[in-house]
């Protein structure tokens, strides 16, 4: 054996003892996070159902469709606000969605050639959901609602008022902005998500299509999203989470009343904004439980909400190598 | 799927119809372009008009009454999202290393799971929840309950991207280290955590940026303050979030200029830390925040 | 099968050696005598579980989850399998170098070098300049690194990076040394560096060395044993084995009549 650096690195030259410490220590601390997550999940839950008790005993399931909010007469239904979220995240889907998908698709078929375009495209968009939503909540207020009611709402108003969707005066401040202020929110969600969708999409279904002489339209119509079908679904649905969490961009456009109506002008609540608005000054016990289970409905539907839309992106990514 | 005929007159038809849904994908990405040239336009200039010195560092003063500033802002948001970092980290970083490294147990795939539901949680949500266990149970608001709240948030981001860049680093790089008799301890930490970090420090960034915008579950728990930070983390505080709603939906001008300016210095950072995280790491995370 | 002829030290050796991935058998029962200080080829078609083989050696394979190991393996007569015996300790004594070069790449060429002893407490300087080269000479790299220890060790050549990993595995003064397959993503004349030092190394340390490449074993190896689907068919002086199979299986495949 050549000279030796003198360095004894087993305790004999033998097969050592077991010793565990260090591994045990580590893995220990980290499993503890990891057990952290799992408690503050349940917390969370148990919490929401335990101050909310006191509303679900006395309303039971009918304060899902009971449709009077009134604190002072402590009577409270969840229907204006349901109604409110579904109808702005609706609205924000069918304005933002496609939109959001034609920005995928540029990127994903159209910007091939010009590559720092495209990025600087994508970033650009990326960058919409930087913007914190009080941001877009300030901004819709200041801009977006006078300009919408000075130039959409009132025309449509007056010309196509006889319309139930368009009946009300234009205020400004109501579905039809949140709606639109929403529908920005979610562009960067649904074409981010899109874009990788379509990326996915092997290239020979494209060739094929060519080659029987398609047009690049007719491509991506005919062999393209067929294929990104349920994964555009998912990605769309992703959108739909999205916005039905969203609290400061809705609170501070939306008007805050709530209504039940078939009238995009008209003022209205969301899920979110009302909790915003009123927990703090909810005065009684009744009122902080009915606020609490509203929180209780918002988080079920988010929840359900995003498994879906796993469940459908994973069905079309599981047979290629990819991650959302 | 029919096959697309080669005859002439169909054929001008169908490159007509290309041209057109061509020209509507176009005009989708400017759609998508504009809101955020005009929404930081606006920013830019409602909110350039009330930069000053003064501005950035002096206290709100009463209505009417000119000098004010919103320096407590800054200075609330900065302590109340480098509470939350220090709870956040920890635990997001160790339950990231946990699933990376020890997928096969149980506890991952359960807690692993139970981190993607709390990264839907809605945000309000978590305010309600943090308003139960720590609002009620001190009876006050507190920057403790604010950064606790912006910690909740933050986990999910920071335990996802540990977990997704340490699964990158290779096997065989933990496998020469436990061949040169390292132990797996050691390895854990001082191979893989050092090959993995700049993903780690991204999403660690990620989140800052995620928890400095956070409004909704300040409302009940930070509550917003006029003064600057007084040295108690139980007593309510001040940030640049809330002070942007609370004085946007005032009734008075001078507020609604100080809601620009304080917007001005949030997109500011915002948009800042996005660009150069997005210069440092390219796309690889741009899909994790977008999803949140 | 019995392990092969007397006249050598015996530094390692497995009697019943058994590893398979969940309900699946790999190796099958080994019994092998690996010679001390002399290079032993491991060989065989795809499959018959060479790698297997020697990351029992080193404990490596038991870390896969649903890994399974049973039998003994004794190093200097001692089971490494004892239920007391510490696989971090065992891992220090034997050295192992890997299919693809993996250098740490947050690593400079220096630390990649002395990872295995400044990972393990070794701070004093003098020690470690020492043993990075006395390392990198045993690895044949010194002369081309010495005046950039500190770049990364991602910055060299796949042939260098071999050798680097070699120098790594060097340095903390392994008794064997595990090579898998460890020229097959390099060139030619990488291939004939490391084929070179290898035979320097063998008066030090113990080399078992598994590979596909018949000519590389006839080159390099003083002793072959040949696997088939998880069991040790023969085991000789390379020489004999080559020119004089006692198996049909081995000669079969010596003539290249199956992968």
């Amino acid at each position: 054996m050549e000279e030796s650096s003198g360095i004894q690195l087993t305790s004999a030259k033998g097969i050592g003892r077991r010793r565990r410490g260090g591994d045990q220590i580590l893995k220990g601390l980290v499993a503890s996070a990891a057990i952290a997550v799992v408690i503050l999940l349940l917390a969370l839950g148990a919490e929401l159902i335990i101050h909310s008790s006191l509303s679900l005993i006395t309303f039971g399931p009918s304060f899902l469709i009971g449709t009077t909010w009134d604190p002072v007469h402590q009577i409270f239904g969840a229907l204006p606000f349901l109604f409110g979220t579904i109808l702005t995240s609706i609205l924000a889907l069918l304005i933002g969605l496609p939109i959001g998908l034609g920005v995928a698709i540029f990127l994903a078929e159209k910007a091939k050639g010009r590559r720092m375009f495209g990025y600087t495209l994508g970033t650009l968009v990326e960058l919409l959901a930087a913007v914190p939503s009080v941001i877009y909540g300030l901004w819709g207020l200041f801009f977006l609602s006078p300009i919408l009611r000075t130039y959409v709402e009132t025309p449509l108003h007056n010309y196509l008022g006889i319309l139930p969707i368009f009946a009300s005066a234009p205020f400004g401040l109501d579905f039809f902005t949140a709606g639109v202020i929403l529908a920005i929110m979610i562009i960067p969600t649904v074409s981010a998500v899109s874009r990788d969708i379509l990326n996915a999409v092997p290239n020979s279904q494209r060739e094929a299509m060519y080659s029987l002489g398609g047009t690049h339209w007719e491509v991506i119509r005919k062999a393209v999203l067929p294929y990104a079908r349920s994964g555009i679904f998912g990605a769309t649905i992703l959108g739909l989470g999205r916005a039905v969490g969203e609290t400061m961009a809705v609170t501070m456009v939306i008007g805050n009343t709530p209504r039940i109506t078939a009238s995009l002008f008209s003022g209205g609540y969301t899920l979110a904004a009302v909790i915003a608005n009123e927990f703090t000054e909810a005065s009684y016990p009744l009122y902080t439980a009915a606020l609490v289970e509203i929180g209780l409905i918002l988080f079920g539907l988010a929840l359900t909400i995003n498994l879906l839309a796993r469940l459908l992106i994973w069905r079309m990514t599981r047979n290629t190598r990819f991650r959302v | 799927m029919g096959t697309p005929s080669l005859a002439g007159k169909g054929f001008r038809r169908r490159n007509l119809l290309d041209k057109v849904m061509t020209g509507l994908i176009y005009l989708a990405v400017v759609l998508a372009v504009i809101p955020l040239i005009l929404i930081v336009g606006d920013v830019v200039a409602q909110g350039g008009a009330e930069m000053s010195l003064t501005f950035l560092t002096h206290l709100p003063t009463p209505v009417g009454v000119s000098g004010g500033g919103i320096g407590n802002a800054i200075e609330g948001s900065a302590i109340l999202v480098g509470l939350a970092t220090l709870i956040a980290v920890p635990i997001g970083v160790g339950a990231g290393v946990y699933f990376s490294e020890w997928p096969e147990s149980k506890l991952s795939f359960v807690s692993s799971f139970m981190n993607d539901v709390l990264a839907e949680f809605p945000s309000i949500t978590l305010g309600i929840f943090v308003y139960i266990i720590v609002v009620l149970a001190t009876r006050t608001f507190s920057a403790v309950s604010g950064g606790i709240a912006l910690a909740i948030i933050m986990v999910p981001i920071v335990a996802r991207t540990t977990e997704e860049s340490l699964k990158i680093v290779p096997t065989s790089l933990r496998e020469a280290s436990l061949a040169l008799g390292i132990p797996r301890w050691k390895t854990v930490l001082r191979i893989v955590i050092s090959t993995g970090r700049s993903g780690l420090v991204t999403g660690i960034l990620l989140a800052i940026a995620r928890a400095t915008g956070e409004t909704a579950p300040l409302l009940l728990t930070a509550f917003g303050s006029n003064y600057y930070f007084g040295g108690n983390l139980w007593s309510p505080i001040a940030a640049l979030p809330l002070l942007i709603y609370t004085y946007g939906i005032s009734p008075f001008q001078d507020w609604h200029s100080a809601a620009w300016g304080a917007a001005l210095v949030l997109v500011g950072f915002m948009l800042l830390l996005n660009l150069s995280l997005k210069l440092l790491i390219g796309r690889k995370f741009a899909g994790v925040r977008a999803e949140i | 099968m019995e392990s092969g002829p007397q006249g050598y030290s015996t530094k390692f050796e497995t009697i019943g050696l058994k590893a398979g991935f969940g309900g699946h058998m790999v190796l099958d029962g080994i019994d092998l005598r690996i010679p001390q200080n002399r290079i032993t080829a491991v060989m065989g078609p795809s499959g018959c579980g060479k790698t297997t083989f020697i990351r029992c050696l080193n404990r490596l394979h038991e870390l896969t989850p649903g890994a399974t190991v049973e039998g003994v393996a004794l190093l200097d007569g001692e089971n490494i399998y004892d239920k007391n015996a510490d696989p971090v300790a065992i891992r220090r004594r034997i050295g192992m170098v890997f299919q693809k070069p993996n250098p740490f790449p947050t690593m400079s060429i220096y630390h990649n070098v002395v990872a295995g002893l400044s990972l393990n407490g070794v701070r004093d300087k003098k020690i470690l300049d020492h043993a990075a080269e006395h390392s990198l000479r045993g690895a044949y790299l010194w002369d081309e690194v010495k005046d950039k220890l500190a770049n990364s060790g991602a910055s060299l050549s796949g042939g260098q990076q071999q050798r680097l990993c070699i120098a790594r595995a060097l340095a903390v003064e392994p008794e064997v040394l595990l090579m898998d397959e460890p020229c097959s993503a390099l060139d030619p004349t990488a291939t004939a560096k490391i084929e070179e030092l290898v035979t320097n190394l063998k008066k030090d340390y113990t080399i078992i060395i598994v590979t596909h490449n018949m000519q590389q074993a006839s080159r390099v190896a003083d002793y072959t044993a040949f696997f088939y689907l998880g069991k040790l068919i023969e085991f000789d002086e390379t020489a004999r084995l080559f020119e004089n199979p006692k198996e049909e299986l081995t000669e079969r495949y010596i003539t290249g009549k199956f992968g």
